[in-house]
């Protein structure tokens, strides 16, 4: 079968609008950190998908999206050290109560 | 491979040797060695910064033309070399705190990796270098914002940061992978330039446009994308928040006119000449309005460099040789006049814990030097002749009113007005420190010697940076010499 670009296009911003909003509405840190992760993997699948479509020849957005990876692994692990920072001072990762530093 | 390409990367070759001998020294000395690793921290990282300001930039493109070394990124990391020294010489007195003494080697392991990847970020002309550079120089920083681990602003402050962070870094990801859908399989900027034309506008190209606006407009804290700026400002570290506040925002600011220019120069005036016109309008003007009402020193000093930040990017639209120009000497500029604040802020909290402006109250009856600094500190971030923010400003409204356009004209109006409500809450400040006839809160102490070196050097900065032709001459050199720059800027303003 063949699969024209949308299919995969569609699903890449269907998991960035899922991103965006979850990073809004969610109260929880990790649930936040999962919707950021879900944006990351979409510009992932949005590089791979314009390598193999559209330039076949050359491997440029294959090449960065494997960088792009590595970035991620290291955003996920930096947040989840500063959130074990936050559950030592106030024991849970609710983000209704880190409200101390406002206007 | 060929690893003499290698040596020509020499400003990050200097900071990678300081960053290695500092990591070593702090791993394998002993408890008397720990003593002497600050003043050898501060002594190396002076004679890497005289380094890149002897040592001529070779002008040479690597690595298939990724990375560039010319006079311009020289001249720039030159200038952020000097923030981070004089950031070090105010943090000295924190790191032997009790508190953080026995982690400071990380911490100048940190800032040193953070400067590294704010120079591949001014030095990249791939996509790919650039946002390795953006990373390393951001995520360190977040670790950083987290150094005072028994606060829990500080904690506070760095969730903020490092979510904000990754979602800026997520949109700017997304956009980048639009601009690859019309770059013709590359991302090396020249080629972008190459392949993106106005035939082709579309609502992708707008999209993705705005993406990218976004995505490093938070870094730079421009209005819409700004809120993060005010909690982290207010709940890391002094040090860290100066540092935080001028040289990761001025290699970002660098780093926005080169991709902007050398990627996207050919649809200025259909795509981004408008977005950067909205950004900046809304950026001096809301950073004003709220830094009005601002009581906390660090707070206050987050919104002044919101403001500071349109005015900044006012080169950017300008978009040609003499906007870089002159965006490089505010950017000088607003590191003495923003780190001189920040060392009068951070010796007082150093000595006293003292933070909030109704504190500084009479403080010209207890400490007459530190007042008559912030006071020039304070006149230098309004504009006030005859120190040097009065001819950063004029340089920058200048290089605008230059390209001759009318809205452009109306633009520089409104940032001038801006100057006008920004003179108000800088004279708060000076009032309360001078007029005010209460009582002194805060009483008098002797500041530590590097502190004293570090608000000597910013005053001295503030003080003949206006009236040094050479400094200015140094900028404008830079710029011209550097012909990479010089000819995307030239095939930009014939099309």
């Amino acid at each position: 079968m063949d699969l024209s670009m949308l299919w995969y296009l569609v699903p890449s911003v269907i998991m960035l609008a899922c991103g965006i909003y979850g990073f809004v509405t969610r109260k929880n840190l990790i649930a936040i950190l999962i919707s950021l992760e879900l944006m990351l993997n979409s510009a992932d699948l949005n590089f791979v998908v314009f390598n193999r479509y559209l330039f076949p020849g050359s491997m440029e957005g294959m090449a960065f999206s494997l960088f792009a990876i590595a970035i991620a692994a290291a955003e996920t692990a930096i947040a989840i050290a500063i959130i074990i920072n936050i559950y030592r001072a106030i024991g849970n990762t609710d983000i209704t109560e880190i409200k101390k530093l406002k206007f | 491979m060929d690893y003499s390409q290698f040596g020509s990367m020499i400003p990050e070759l200097i900071v990678l040797g300081i960053f290695m001998v500092v990591f070593l020294f702090d791993t394998f000395s002993g408890e008397k060695g720990k003593k002497i690793l600050t003043p050898m921290a501060t002594i190396l990282f002076l004679l890497g910064t005289i380094a890149i300001w002897i040592v001529p930039a070779s002008g040479e493109e690597i690595f298939g033309g990724m990375y560039v070394n010319n006079t311009a990124t020289n001249a720039i990391k030159a200038i952020l070399n000097v923030g981070v020294f004089i950031v070090l010489l105010q943090s000295a007195k924190w790191v032997q705190s009790d508190e953080v003494a026995i982690r400071k080697g990380e911490f100048y392991e940190l800032l040193l990796v953070t400067l590294f990847g704010m120079y591949l970020m001014v030095s990249a002309r791939h996509f790919l270098l650039f946002i390795i550079g953006l990373e390393s120089a951001s995520l360190p920083l977040a670790a950083m914002v987290a150094f005072n681990k028994r606060h829990y602003e500080s904690h506070e402050a760095a969730i903020k940061y490092i979510m904000t962070a990754v979602f800026s870094s997520a949109i700017l990801l997304t956009g980048l992978s639009f601009v690859y859908a019309f770059s013709g399989g590359s991302l090396y900027f020249s080629d972008i330039a190459v392949n993106i034309n106005r035939g082709e506008m579309s609502g992708l190209l707008l999209a993705a446009l705005a993406f990218v606006i976004a995505g490093i407009g938070f870094k730079l804290s421009l209005v819409p994308f700004h809120l993060w700026t005010a909690d982290v400002y207010e709940g890391a570290p002094t040090a860290v928040t100066s540092y935080l506040s001028v040289v990761s925002k001025g290699a970002a600011a660098f780093a926005f006119f080169i991709i902007f220019v050398q990627c996207f120069g050919s649809v200025y005036s259909d795509a981004w000449e408008w977005m950067m016109y909205a950004v900046i309008i809304l950026t001096i003007t809301v950073g004003n309005l709220f830094a009005i009402r601002q009581k906390n020193m660090k707070r206050f000093m987050a919104f002044s460099s919101i403001s500071q930040a349109g005015y900044i990017m006012l080169g950017a639209i300008a978009a040609d040789g003499l906007g870089l120009a002159s965006m490089m000497f505010y950017i000088f500029v607003y590191v003495v006049s923003n780190l001189g604040a920040f060392a009068v802020i951070s010796t007082i909290e150093d000595n006293t814990g003292k933070l909030s402006m109704d504190d500084y109250n009479g403080l010209h009856k207890t400490n007459p030097k530190l007042s008559f600094l912030m006071t020039l500190a304070m006149f230098s971030l309004a504009g006030i002749p005859p120190f040097a923010g009065f001819f950063s400003k004029i340089l920058i409204f200048t290089s605008v009113t230059g390209t001759g356009s009318w809205a452009l004209y109306m633009l520089v109006l409104i940032a001038l007005i801006n100057t006008i409500i920004s003179l108000y809450y800088y004279l708060l400040v000076v009032k309360a420190m001078w007029i005010s006839p209460d009582e002194p809160k805060i009483g008098n102490f002797e500041s530590g010697r590097c502190q004293r070196v570090s608000l000597v050097l910013c005053g001295a900065g503030i003080i003949f940076f206006g009236l040094v032709p050479y400094i200015y001459q140094y900028c404008y050199d830079a710029v011209m010499n550097s012909s990479d720059i010089i000819a995307s800027i030239m095939v930009f303003v014939f099309r």
